[in-house]
């Protein structure tokens, strides 16, 4: 606020965003094209649009994205929570960190190396690979994240709360559900959706484990890109641009209303 | 006490999470790169890890790694701190980070049209008189893309870094005389290396380990670890080795997270 940035600076800015947001735009114009290829504009269209929405099989795909998304995201969140609050009851700071390092360890691996560790565990497993095994696999990497985002809460509240619950004569579960769930709902949610997020973008674990007959939007894009250009995929970016927009501003809300609650305390 | 009795039993889910899916999966990668082709047991893949052929790919993966960082942290620095100077900076923050939120394949996708023969790219050469030249598929278009999707995941901490910086101590250095280049090496970089370091981390890891983007906009003239990794286990089947190049993938992992280490424990 307090100096002014110079010309160069603010060209050197705008030539930034220019540069992250082109390839997206890009994506985006072309996709209303009816010329059928990422270059020369014939004409304006909804023709990509109506095949996409015609495409059934590519709706499959969207919907199984979609039910891998949330159910991996609600059953991270759960036991990202549980693992966060086992991790805050322990009194040893060394046992705390040893956990805190094993929960990082999936957070912190290349994707490969988790997709292809995966893949050996599920076949040594007996476990066919499809819908259940990228189900499990999502599961698994969105847990760290959940436990990272809740774990802050969680610390950040007054131990003196839970004893004075106790005190006032609420069992066990009394003082779960109705002191410490709701004073760190914020966490959770944001854990849920970080969950949401790792599900829906996530490429590389789903392609090693997916097999044959299950495939989710993002192995499907690929599989496509690598065949060339097709405006399909233009479309289909735009829509998924959209939606993304959509979970941003969202998120963006939530976030605020965390930093709002939470921040007090701390710092 | 009965506290720890409970706990017990509802941490289980997490505990086997853990067992399950962090520790497991590094044990069975350790256990698979000790079996040959034909599942013998051998030493033969750690043999062949070290001959010419795989020390040269780890070599060069490892240059294209080194150089995607470099480049990333070059643009990213300067955007950072320009950013913190702005007037709405959680805002411009946001916007740098929206592009990260849409699907790397649809990155990847929209700069195979870019960069291709009739590509905008390729378009703006022809226009300036420089004529069309081969973009996709070269290793100027691997880095390109690498540093573009990267870029956001390298200026946020280095943001946060500087966000959290005292601004007093500028006015200190400035008050003792130091020129600005001064003030810059010896207060602000010393001061936002760990976001520095952060950064460095969360880009050049992955960058030893994407395989999507070798595989589309490379178009296999670069091999890094993680095109190797995915070649063993998805096409040619040989896990032993591929289990093997993980092994390394994974120690150099560590090595690289000692080396920028100990940033601040997440909580």
């Amino acid at each position: 606020m307090s100096n002014k940035l110079s010309p160069l600076s603010k060209a050197f800015l705008v030539l930034i965003f220019l540069v992250l947001y082109a390839p997206i735009f890009f994506l985006v114009f072309y996709s209303f094209n009816s010329g059928g290829t990422m270059y020369d504009f014939k004409g304006f269209t909804f023709e990509w649009y109506k095949e996409l929405f015609q495409d059934t099989r590519l709706l499959i795909i969207v919907l199984n994205t979609l039910v891998i998304a949330l159910l991996s995201a609600l059953i991270a969140t759960i036991i990202g929570v549980i693992g966060a609050i086992g991790i805050r009851s322990f009194t040893s700071s060394k046992a705390k960190n040893t956990l805190l390092s094993l929960n990082n360890v999936l957070i912190v691996s290349p994707d490969v190396i988790i997709g292809a560790s995966f893949l050996i565990l599920f076949t040594m497993a007996g476990i066919k690979l499809g819908f259940y095994s990228v189900l499990l696999s999502h599961i698994a990497f969105s847990i760290p994240i959940v436990v990272l985002l809740v774990l802050p809460k969680l610390q950040e509240m007054s131990p003196t709360l839970i004893d004075a619950a106790r005190d006032l004569g609420a069992s066990r579960w009394d003082v779960l559900t109705k002191v410490i769930l709701p004073y760190i709902l914020p966490g959770i949610f944001a854990g849920f959706f970080m969950a949401l997020t790792y599900s829906l973008d996530d490429f590389a674990v789903t392609f090693f484990v997916t097999g044959n007959g299950f495939s989710t939007l993002s192995v499907e894009i690929y599989s496509l890109a690598r065949r060339g250009i097709s405006l399909n995929i233009n479309a289909l970016s735009t829509l998924l641009f959209a939606v993304t927009l959509l979970l941003v501003v969202v998120y963006y809300f939530i976030t605020q209303r965390v930093r709002q609650t939470g921040m007090g305390g701390r710092r | 006490m009965q506290n720890k009795m409970s706990r017990n039993i509802y941490f289980i889910p997490y505990v086997l999470w853990i067992a399950l899916f962090v520790i497991a999966p590094i044990l069975l990668i350790l256990y698979y790169s000790f079996f040959d082709i034909e599942g013998n047991l051998s030493l033969i893949n750690y043999q062949k890890f070290f001959t010419p052929v795989y020390l040269k790919m780890t070599l060069s993966s490892f240059w294209y790694a080194f150089l995607i960082t470099g480049i990333s942290l070059l643009v990213a620095y300067p955007t950072a701190y320009l950013l913190t100077k702005t007037k709405h900076k959680q805002l411009w923050l946001l916007l740098i980070i929206v592009p990260s939120w849409i699907n790397l394949l649809l990155k990847a996708y929209a700069f195979i049209g870019i960069f291709g023969t009739y590509g905008v790219a390729n378009g703006f050469l022809e226009a300036i008189g420089i004529g069309k030249q081969q973009i996709l598929f070269t290793d100027f278009s691997f880095i390109f893309v690498s540093v573009y999707i990267f870029i956001p995941f390298m200026i946020l901490p280095i943001f946060n870094a500087l966000d959290e910086m005292n601004p007093t101590l500028l006015d200190a250095a400035n008050d003792l005389g130091a020129s600005r280049w001064m003030t810059f090496r010896r207060v602000i970089f010393p001061l936002t290396i760990d976001g520095v370091k952060t950064g460095c981390q969360v880009v050049f890891i992955p960058a030893l380990s994407l395989f999507m983007l070798t595989r589309l906009i490379a178009g296999n003239r670069v091999i890094t670890l993680g095109t190797a990794i995915e070649q063993h286990f998805l096409v040619t089947q040989d896990w032993g080795m591929g289990s093997t190049i993980a092994v390394f993938l994974i120690i150099i992992m560590f090595l690289i997270m000692f080396v920028t280490g100990n940033r601040k424990q997440g909580v």
